[in-house]
């Protein structure tokens, strides 16, 4: 039989997870190989070259830019405040005597007699990063920071946005078939990462960011719904610097969808364990998709394995989840793989495959539109 | 692969695999071995010795090997590119052209004009992670200063290269060479490889985009693919040249239109971004549409055009919300396919906007150049020539190419044909084609070889002549005449069909398509009413020959601009009887 690959998202009750916390730049890493580390350790930290004021001081002066070096009253690597002058005319026999005040507190950087410009260095922009999930230092990049491994649970979500945030579990809605509505949003569950069901409505997003909400993971939420809460349209899904104050992560997509019952079995098992959590997505080149990392105890029964590599090969048994309509949403698993292409309903020819639902009956879907869950 | 049979070119066999660019494989020539594996065993000859090398024969009577290998290359995201000018419409545009010619994509452009003040500069600068940087300004013995600052800025931000920390960033300067002696010295600092070359505006009357054009070549192969995974074994497979694939699809396109003498437009729809290329008079423009895509920016578009004006190309009731939700769910799992028919008509609604707004674009980019001044007389006035004046005009456009998924896989060519036509709104006689594999990236690097076969290639295999379109420019009221026509044939045919003389006459809103069979020639007599026009003015025939094609001849009195009625009971009539008119969903 000719194999089929689909990519997939994890759904895992045990694995080992790494993380690589690396700055965007070098700097100084602050923990060492075997550190035990909480989410809220800095592994590293840098200072980032301050912004650059450019100031076009030879015009300001209305001089040749070649005469700019000897009119400057300060050199290059002097400090300066804002305000204070660094550079002066000569006048009119000594009078009417132009003076530049520095646009910006910083150093002198460089004073160009090409263009007579100036450009101002301002101070450097502290930026520090955390372990994120609490684990153990298993890997220390030079001057760059570390990866950190840790025995958790993890849900990979479709989507989200919003940063890193951290919080406990908590279970708004009781079944997985459940909308999260505003009513099931409550004041004890600032935050917290609140778990929903199906799809999460306006007002318990607007509820939850009132409250202090750390993180709302549910099932789906109507694209209008996102559009409001973030102000504008998403044209594309590149995610995670949003400043909204909440972090959003569906686990099945947009629209009136439950979130997979499996996915809600495992969060709700850790009920008021602390969770790990980011909304970044990326699609493109390089896809990253939102994660809810559940830290286990080390002791805890059940050796942690690293998920088998499976290849993300589609065969008979496999579990998969329907990603476009008209069956968009449903699961099941893998019942037969027809080698010759199909006729689809639009009219087009694909290669399709037979999926028996979970929840009974036997749909043909393309290939393309199913998605693996991973275990 | 491409072979010579019985004295002709042609395209015999393909095979494809997956890119293994990423981890873990991080070798691009495995994907290349994989993909000539399958020609291999579809061809029955031995293209892979036990090395896992191509093998290469040893003469003409050598039943194992190839002659050549060319490749191109889209990797990794393609060549990304920061480009900058002093003058935001002149240099700095002229910077861009340059940029976009070679293949690349423009992630922004920096000009002393932009609006943006320079610590924005600087902080965008700062941000951005581009492949190499090209810096233009001032014309020869002209003012140096400005393109000094300009260099100013970029120096200080050093912006960093996407490939490593040891990468030292290319740039190329090309720009007054009075300022070259200052240019070289802003940038004497550890992280830079400058480059120079010619002015690529020389003068305010003159592009010369030649010389900058060839060194992003130069460099694109010497650093950015040196740093790619398994690059370097790549070039010392290939025969030619590896170019960026847009390059070579623009190389290709300019040996079609100067083979014929046409104009031509071709257009690439992907899942993220639209190219528009186009040859009018020689002079050739590329513009890519970052986000204007069919998948990863399907929202984009929507957002961009408007769902209410995806809609108006909707002939079938649909839920709003619901659409909303599933172009997000097509943005977050880009490589689902529609499988109703309901689906695949939203999706070509959605593409319909894309290419509308990437040929505006295209066409807004693609002018004379900006900033000549010009001696005008009295008729100039009053034809309306101008300097930055678009090029692409849609009467002179003689060939429209269609290449990418949505437009390349509908599953009718009808399809294809209709979503041209409402989307570029070509004017006057214009003939339809379509990239049947995405094979003109291949024949564009092959060109540089041996121009005679790539281009019988071209037109045997390569594109697919789905027909010619003839459209009355002009508005009139619905079903008032618009346009008589007459057809003789003058060739039959390849096929058994046998095509007729035929005439008749069109209302305005209606949309006709006539039997003329592919490899079939006609000559096509339109005598337009009062109003409007194919091209010798208002209400004066014309008499051009067409091609004939799968779809024959359409004939289009639906008007220019093309402007569905505001009603939704008229517009989704007309929708419905133009669809029925040309067989677009059967």
């Amino acid at each position: 039989m000719a194999k089929a690959y689909t990519p997939g998202l994890r759904v895992s009750s045990r694995s080992v997870y790494r993380t690589r916390r690396a700055l965007p730049t070098a700097g100084k890493v602050q923990v060492a190989m075997g550190d035990r580390v909480q989410g809220s350790t800095v592994v590293a930290y840098t200072q980032l070259e301050g912004d650059v004021t450019p100031m076009k001081v030879a015009s300001l002066l209305a001089c040749p830019p070649k005469d700019l070096p000897g009119l400057m009253l300060k050199k290059v690597g002097d400090s300066v405040k804002q305000d204070e002058p660094i550079a002066r005319s000569k006048g009119v026999f000594g009078m009417m005597k132009t003076e530049v005040k520095a646009a910006a507190t910083g150093t002198i950087e460089s004073v160009s007699d090409s263009s007579g410009m100036v450009l101002l260095r301002g101070a450097p922009l502290p930026i520090q990063i955390m372990a994120h999930v609490p684990g153990r230092v298993v890997e220390v990049m030079a001057n760059e920071g570390a990866v950190i491994e840790t025995d958790a649970a993890l849900v990979q979500g479709i989507f989200g946005v919003g940063g890193e945030a951290r919080g406990p579990i908590m279970l708004a809605c009781k079944a997985a078939e459940e909308e999260l509505h505003e009513d099931l949003i409550r004041p004890e569950m600032k935050g917290c990462v609140v778990i929903g069901g199906a799809r999460m409505t306006a007002a318990s997003i607007a509820k939850a960011k009132s409250i202090g909400v750390a993180a709302i993971v549910s099932g789906g939420m109507d694209d209008a719904d996102l559009r409001d809460f973030l102000g504008y349209d998403l044209g594309v899904a590149i995610t995670g610097s949003e400043k909204c104050g909440l972090t959003l992560i569906l686990t099945e997509g947009f629209g009136e969808i439950a979130m997979a019952r499996r996915t809600f079995d495992l969060l709700a098992s850790h009920k008021g364990r602390e969770a790990s959590v980011n909304g970044a997505t990326q699609i493109r080149a390089g896809v990253m998709r939102p994660e809810i990392v559940i830290p286990l105890d080390a002791a805890a029964p059940g050796a942690a394995e690293s998920a088998p590599d499976t290849g993300g090969e589609l065969a008979p048994g496999v579990w998969v989840r329907i990603i476009r309509d008209p069956h968009f949403g449903l699961l099941g698993t893998v019942s037969a793989l027809p080698s010759k292409p199909a006729m689809l309903d639009s009219g087009g020819k694909a290669r399709v495959l037979e999926v028996a639902l979970e929840r009974g009956g036997t749909v043909t879907v393309p290939r393309a539109n199913v998605e693996r869950i991973e275990t | 692969m491409l072979e010579k049979k019985d004295g002709h070119w042609r395209q015999t066999f393909r095979g494809e695999a997956p890119t293994t660019v990423e981890e873990p494989l991080a070798d691009v020539t495995m994907g290349v071995v994989n993909s000539v594996t399958e020609l291999q065993e579809l061809s029955g000859r031995k293209l892979i010795d036990n090395d896992g090398k191509i093998i290469r024969r040893t003469s003409r009577s050598d039943p194992n090997g190839c002659d050549i290998y060319v490749s191109t290359s889209s990797a990794g995201g393609g060549l990304q590119m920061m480009v900058a000018g002093v003058v935001k419409e002149m240099t700095a545009e002229s910077a861009k052209r340059a940029a976009l010619g070679a293949g690349a994509i423009v992630m922004d452009t920096i000009a002393g004009n932009d609006k943006r003040k320079p610590h924005e500069q600087i902080q965008r600068i700062r941000e951005l992670r581009p492949d190499m940087v090209l810096i233009s300004g001032g014309t020869d013995g002209g003012d140096q200063r400005k393109v000094v600052e300009i260099a100013e800025l970029i120096a200080p931000a050093k912006p960093r290269p996407r490939f490593g920390g040891e990468y030292q960033l290319p740039l190329i300067y090309a720009g007054n060479r009075d300022a070259t002696a200052a240019i070289r010295k802003v940038f004497d600092a550890p992280g830079f490889d400058l480059s120079v070359v010619d002015n690529l505006r020389p003068t305010l009357e003159r592009e010369n985009l030649g010389p900058a054009r060839e060194k992003i070549h130069d460099v694109f192969l010497e650093h950015v693919m040196a740093h790619a995974p398994g690059y370097d074994k790549l070039i010392g497979w290939a025969d030619a040249p590896i170019m960026p694939t847009p390059g070579a699809v623009g190389d290709i396109l300019q040996e079609i239109a100067k083979r014929r003498g046409i104009n031509a437009v071709c257009v690439d729809i992907g899942g993220a971004t639209t190219d528009v290329f186009s040859v009018y008079d020689g002079v050739f423009n590329r513009t890519v549409s970052a986000n204007l895509g069919m998948s990863y920016s399907i929202s984009n578009v929507c957002a961009e055009a408007g769902l209410d004006q995806v809609l108006r190309w909707v002939h079938v009731d649909m839920d709003e919300r619901e659409l909303r939700n599933r172009v997000k769910n097509k943005m977050i799992r880009p490589t689902t396919i529609p499988q109703t028919l309901e689906a695949l008509i939203f999706e070509q609604a959605v593409a319909r906007e894309a290419l509308r707004l990437a040929f505006i674009q295209h066409r807004a980019f693609a002018t004379n150049l900006k900033g000549v001044q010009q001696q005008r007389t009295v008729g100039d006035v009053f034809s309306q020539q101008e300097a930055g004046s678009s090029l692409v005009d849609r009467m002179r456009m003689d060939l429209l190419i269609a290449s990418g998924g949505v437009l390349s896989h509908a599953p009718r060519l009808e399809q294809t044909a209709a979503m041209l036509l409402d989307s570029f709104e070509p004017e006057g006689f214009t003939e339809l084609a379509k990239d049947s594999i995405f094979m003109m990236p291949h024949l564009g690097v092959f060109a540089s070889v041996h121009t005679q076969a790539a281009f019988e290639v071209v037109v045997k295999d390569c594109l697919v002549v789905l027909g010619s379109a003839v459209c009355a420019k002009g508005q009139g009221k619905t079903g008032k005449p618009c346009f008589a026509w007459t057809m003789k044939v003058v060739k039959q045919g390849d096929g058994p069909t046998k095509d007729a003389d035929a005439s008749g006459s069109l209302n305005c809103g209606d949309i006709a398509q006539i039997q003329l069979s592919a490899g079939a020639e006609a000559e096509i007599e339109a005598k337009p009413e009062r109003g409007f026009d194919f091209g010798q003015g208002p209400g004066k025939p014309v008499t051009r020959k067409v091609r004939g094609g799968p779809l024959g001849v359409v004939l289009d009195a639906r008007g220019r601009p093309l402007e569905l009625p505001k009603d939704p009971a008229e517009r989704r009539a007309s929708l419905n009887k133009w669809i029925k008119a040309l067989h677009v969903y059967g």
